[in-house]
């Protein structure tokens, strides 16, 4: 079956979302990312979706779950690389993702990845964290 | 000289077309109502010859009793011209019906020229003459209503855009002074241009400055906060800045939730804590001499 | 107005949400739509898809492509068997759900969409048509 990667730099999980996520794949994301922070001790996921041109109500909601599945698990996630136009539709959906961390790039992702997993706690930094997810 | 119908006008604008053009052309240039700022007289003349012979030729073709039909459709298109292009000149709607209407004066003369004993004869064809010219300057009023209505719906266009210009502020910090109401259209184009400013730059926040909205009521309000939504899914917090107190008052009145956002009463307060955010400081350094 | 051009495809599975927002986007993108009108329609179809398998038991979405003379639109019809929507109204209003997901579908896609229908019957199905206009 196929599965979404999932790489391992450092403290870190990077998840890079490439293709058009049926709903069996993306659960099967969650299943394997959560797998994953626990066996690696993970402290940080970034998951990339730059490449993603829709992301609808269950993509979103997936997206929510996994950083707040992670937060369980003690390790932050951002979510990177929104498009403009996928920002503006899952808005005007409804989803404001308040509980998810995000960030522009992958560079800005780490430096605010570092500063959270440096201090030995998984929340630092700015921008509304530690609430839950729509 | 028949007289019969329409073959008395018509046959008069034929037979004397040269001498009319002449004495239209000529009280036209002696009008004090011609705004001769804003048209050349070589294009007066040109626009009175070439109208003139259109109207001749679906007279002579057509009848004057109907103007919307087929022969005269080459002189509803110069008028349509005509109209367009002086409306883009600057003339007023009656300025350029005037053109149209000043060709009764010469064309009155030369039927009372021609038609000299038959007094009913001038009634008729006068009469017939002033419909036409009547109808051909109501004709041109509207063409000039269309263009106009045009012209303010680009003009509404154009000023949208420009109305929710993006400005950087600084390194990472980007400002969107907005002017005037916000409505769903318009906070599309704000959030596009907001968004696509924030991927071009690298933006990490955005101070949206209210100070030119005039009221702030539940649906503008939604309208803001979705624009923050929207650009902190992309990484980049948004503080509201400008807030006047009537639009405080306001907020509390409606009950309105801007809990979620940051909100300054002045832009500089916003781009005080904004610096701050992303850890920069102004600091005071000596004046070179 | 005139409908230019129509396709019938199967909802039946979540792999078909998938082809839904390929095909609908594909449309989208001959229409001249701009990026964000094709992100708000496909991302519309997404969730009418999914209600269309997750509560409709399977469907059908009919697409066609309008005009008007001036203007061009994409009409998409989404059809199920299944059991249909008791209470419409408080099936519209965002965070209303009677399965798994969150209930921002019906509500979402008529936020995206320049024109919204549904007609639906308990035991007899439901019908959702939406539009979008360039």
């Amino acid at each position: 079956m196929e599965r979404i990667p999932i790489l391992k730099m450092g403290p870190v999980l990077l998840v890079s979302i490439q293709v058009d996520m049926h709903d069996q794949l993306a659960l099967t994301l969650q299943d394997d990312l959560t797998a994953r922070i626990v066996k690696t001790h993970a402290r940080g996921v970034l998951i990339d979706i730059s490449s993603l041109e829709v992301v609808d109500s269950f993509i979103g909601r997936t997206l929510g779950n996994m950083a707040a599945m992670s937060k369980v698990l003690d390790a932050e996630t951002v979510v990177v690389g929104m498009r403009p136009a996928v920002a503006i539709t899952l808005v005007e959906l409804g989803m404001s993702l308040s509980g998810v961390r995000t960030a522009l790039n992958v560079e800005r992702a780490m430096e605010m990845l570092q500063v959270a997993t440096a201090d030995g706690h998984a929340t630092a930094g700015e921008g509304p964290d530690g609430r839950h997810p729509d | 000289m028949s007289t019969d119908g329409a073959g008395g006008l018509a046959e008069l604008l034929d037979r004397h077309e040269k001498d009319l053009l002449a004495a239209w052309i000529d009280s036209q240039l002696r009008s004090v109502t011609g705004r001769r700022d804003l048209i050349s007289e070589a294009e007066l003349r040109e626009q009175s010859r070439q109208l003139l012979r259109l109207v001749r030729d679906a007279a002579v073709l057509g009848g004057t009793e109907d103007i919307q039909g087929a022969q005269w459709a080459p002189v509803r298109e110069m008028l349509g011209a005509v109209s367009a292009s002086r409306a883009r000149l600057g003339f007023t709607p009656s300025e350029t019906a005037a053109f149209v209407f000043s060709l009764k004066e010469p064309l009155f003369a030369l039927l009372r020229q021609q038609l000299g004993t038959d007094a009913r004869a001038i009634g008729d064809e006068t009469w017939k003459a002033t419909v036409l010219v009547d109808r051909l300057g109501l004709y041109t009023t509207e063409v000039y209503q269309t263009s106009r209505e045009d012209v303010i719906a680009r003009q509404h266009e154009e000023m949208l855009e420009l109305s929710t210009p993006v400005v950087q502020l600084w390194d990472s910090i980007l400002g969107l002074p907005l002017i005037g109401t916000l409505d769903s259209a318009r906070t599309q184009v704000v959030m596009e241009s907001l968004l696509q400013r924030i991927v071009d730059t690298g933006a990490r926040i955005a101070i949206i400055d209210i100070t030119g909205v005039p009221t702030v009521d539940t649906l503008v309000a939604q309208h803001l906060l979705k624009t923050v939504a929207a650009a902190r899914l992309m990484g980049a917090d948004c503080i509201i800045s400008g807030i006047r107190p009537q639009i405080a008052q306001t907020v509390v009145h409606l009950g309105l939730d801007l809990s979620t956002v940051v909100t300054k009463a002045t832009l500089a307060d916003a781009f005080a804590v904004a610096l701050q955010r992303v850890g920069l400081s102004v600091v005071r350094s000596p004046v070179p001499r | 107005m005139v409908v230019t051009r129509t396709e019938k495809l199967p909802v039946e599975t979540s792999e078909d949400i998938v082809r839904v927002r390929q095909v609908v986007r594909a449309w989208a993108v001959g229409l001249g739509f701009s990026l964000v009108d094709q992100t708000k329609i496909v991302t519309a179809a997404s969730e009418l898809a999914r209600n269309t398998v997750v509560y409709g038991g399977g469907g059908t979405v009919e697409l066609e492509s309008l005009g008007d003379g001036k203007r061009r639109g994409l009409r998409l019809t989404f059809g199920d068997h299944g059991p249909g929507i008791a209470d419409l109204e408080q099936a519209l209003k965002d965070g209303f759900t009677t399965g798994t997901g969150l209930g921002l579908g019906l509500g979402g896609a008529r936020r995206l969409s320049n024109e919204f229908e549904i007609r639906s019957q308990p035991g007899a199905g439901t019908t959702v048509r939406i539009a979008r206009w360039t």
